[in-house]
């Protein structure tokens, strides 16, 4: 369970969050929506530990993440798989190493195992046959798969998702929904995902909460949130760009 | 950014109260950065394919122009230093006029410089597009330290590869010399490697490698940080790659005086 209470963040004199307050339930995919520049990836990089609250609290399985320094943020990490919005993979290394980097890093494993575990990783992505390339050889489709792979790879307790649908055309925007839904099915994993893929979301979320002026606004299912009577949230859901919100 | 609250008359103090802020917070983060770095060195486990990657970029991709510049400033000495010594009929110093300024300042100098503008300027322009682009971020995350992957290893890369590039430098330069004085200018090559026997010790040579190993820490420190803490995309990028090149350069330059006047 991921818990957060009253969490405020501040850069210079601008406020960006102001209070935020959310649960996570185990294996659950909870996805947060809000307008861009609304302070979503900074709520992300809060829960993974690159930025720290000015007040609030962040509970990562009862332990008070957002105090942890050193090893005992690291402990807490290694539960951790992060997908970037870039992506973020090593562009010095093949999508294959990427995939394998925190195998060999992170775990005692033969190299007969890393191997196995990562052609297993890139075919649960369906990139079976692409991992000698680089990087910047590949399709940003494909690298957003490759960076879920990376992600998933150790297994992780917990993942990450900052807009991992971000850039790409909108059958690829259901193609890494999809897909994310049946790892998600398959592995058990609970699921942070930050987007404003409106009404893709809707389909793969368990919960979803809508960030707004620093704080959340409405969490609920999201057939709750699609009759919200909240005008910020159907303002936001429809794409108005003229409500009163 | 000026507050609304603070009296007109008062406005200056103020700005010069947010310049000196920012620059202590700069050195104590330029500090820190260094200290962190000397920790991932020495905590375990050791990464050796990390360090030889990064002896490779730095060290052996720079071989070319440490030879270039260290052939033209051994000629350009020769030339220079047999033109002033033979107004006193003292051409038979050449060679250790030529061996000590290279050995005790031009060799360790020009071979930071000449790195610098190099290996340094990449790799501040390396790490700065990995901070962009959420690399650095990617390692944080999946709990392995950037110090331990990319600071650390650039850092005794440097320690490793600047006596190592300074020592080349100051070889190919005596031979430099040696071809204008010797093989151009007509000296004996006895007289000018005799002298230079003579003249030069240890102790000139420790200097140099005193100098050359403290440039390799100034220039991998500067280079890494400048790149480490990249903000506001591709123009922060160059902003950075221009500042860690001048930084390193005056530093170079500065700690070289300092240095010249403790060494003996």
């Amino acid at each position: 369970m991921i818990r957060v209470k009253g969490l405020r963040k501040s850069f210079g004199r601008q406020t960006v969050l102001n209070g935020v307050d959310l649960e996570v339930p185990d294996g659950s995919i909870t996805v947060i929506i809000g307008r861009s520049g609304g302070g979503k990836s900074v709520f992300l990089k809060h829960l993974i530990g690159l930025l720290r609250p000015d007040s609030g609290r962040i509970e990562v399985g009862g332990v008070d993440f957002g105090r942890l320094r050193g090893r005992a943020l690291d402990e807490v990490r290694k539960r951790y798989g992060v997908v970037f919005q870039s992506g973020a993979l090593f562009d010095s290394m093949s999508c294959r190493d990427n995939v394998a980097f925190p195998l060999r890093e992170k775990l005692r494993l033969s190299r007969a195992d890393i191997a196995t575990r990562v052609d297993r990783g890139l075919e649960q992505v369906g990139l079976t046959g692409i991992g000698d390339k680089y990087p910047e050889e590949v399709s940003g489709g494909m690298r957003k798969r490759v960076a879920i792979a990376r992600a998933l790879v150790t297994e992780p307790e917990i993942v990450f998702f900052d807009e991992p649908t971000t850039g790409l055309d909108p059958v690829l925007v259901n193609t890494i929904h999809r897909l994310i839904l049946e790892l998600h099915r398959r592995l058990r994993f609970t699921a942070v995902m930050v987007s404003h893929e409106i009404p893709e979301i809707f389909e793969i979320a368990d919960r979803v909460g809508m960030l707004h002026d620093g704080r959340i606004v409405e969490l609920g299912p999201p057939a709750a949130i699609q009759a919200s009577s909240n005008p910020v949230v159907q303002q936001f859901i429809r794409g108005d760009p003229d409500a009163g919100a | 950014m000026t507050d609304p609250a603070v009296a007109p008359a008062l406005r200056p103090f103020e700005g010069l109260g947010r310049w000196a802020i920012w620059i202590i917070e700069s050195l104590g983060r330029f500090g820190s950065f260094l200290l962190q770095a000397l920790s991932a060195m020495v905590a375990p486990p050791f990464k050796l394919w990390p360090l030889l990657g990064r002896i490779h970029y730095i060290g052996f991709r720079s071989l070319l122009i440490i030879l270039l510049t260290g052939a033209f400033t051994g000629m350009v000495l020769g030339l220079q230093i047999f033109l002033t010594l033979s107004r006193f009929g003292s051409e038979a110093f050449l060679g250790p006029a030529v061996a000590l300024s290279l050995i005790r300042e031009l060799g360790p100098v020009l071979a930071a410089l000449m790195v610098t503008g190099r290996a340094g300027s990449a790799l501040t322009a390396e790490l700065g597009i990995m901070r962009i682009t959420e690399q650095i971020d990617a390692l944080t995350v999946m709990a392995l330290s950037p110090m331990r992957y990319l600071v650390a290893p650039s850092i005794i890369a440097g320690v490793i590869t600047f006596p190592l590039m300074t020592a080349l430098f100051d070889v190919v330069g005596i031979f430099g010399g040696y071809l204008v004085g010797v093989e151009l200018l007509g000296l004996s090559e006895g007289t000018y490697f005799g002298e230079m026997q003579t003249f030069v010790d240890l102790t000139d040579v420790m200097t140099g490698f005193w100098k050359s190993l403290s440039f390799g820490i100034i220039v991998t420190w500067v280079c890494t940080y400048k790149g480490y803490y990249v903000s506001r995309g591709a123009e922060g990028v160059a902003q950075a790659t221009t500042q860690a090149v001048v930084l390193s350069s005056v530093l170079i330059l500065v700690w070289d005086y300092f240095l010249g006047t403790v060494l003996p």
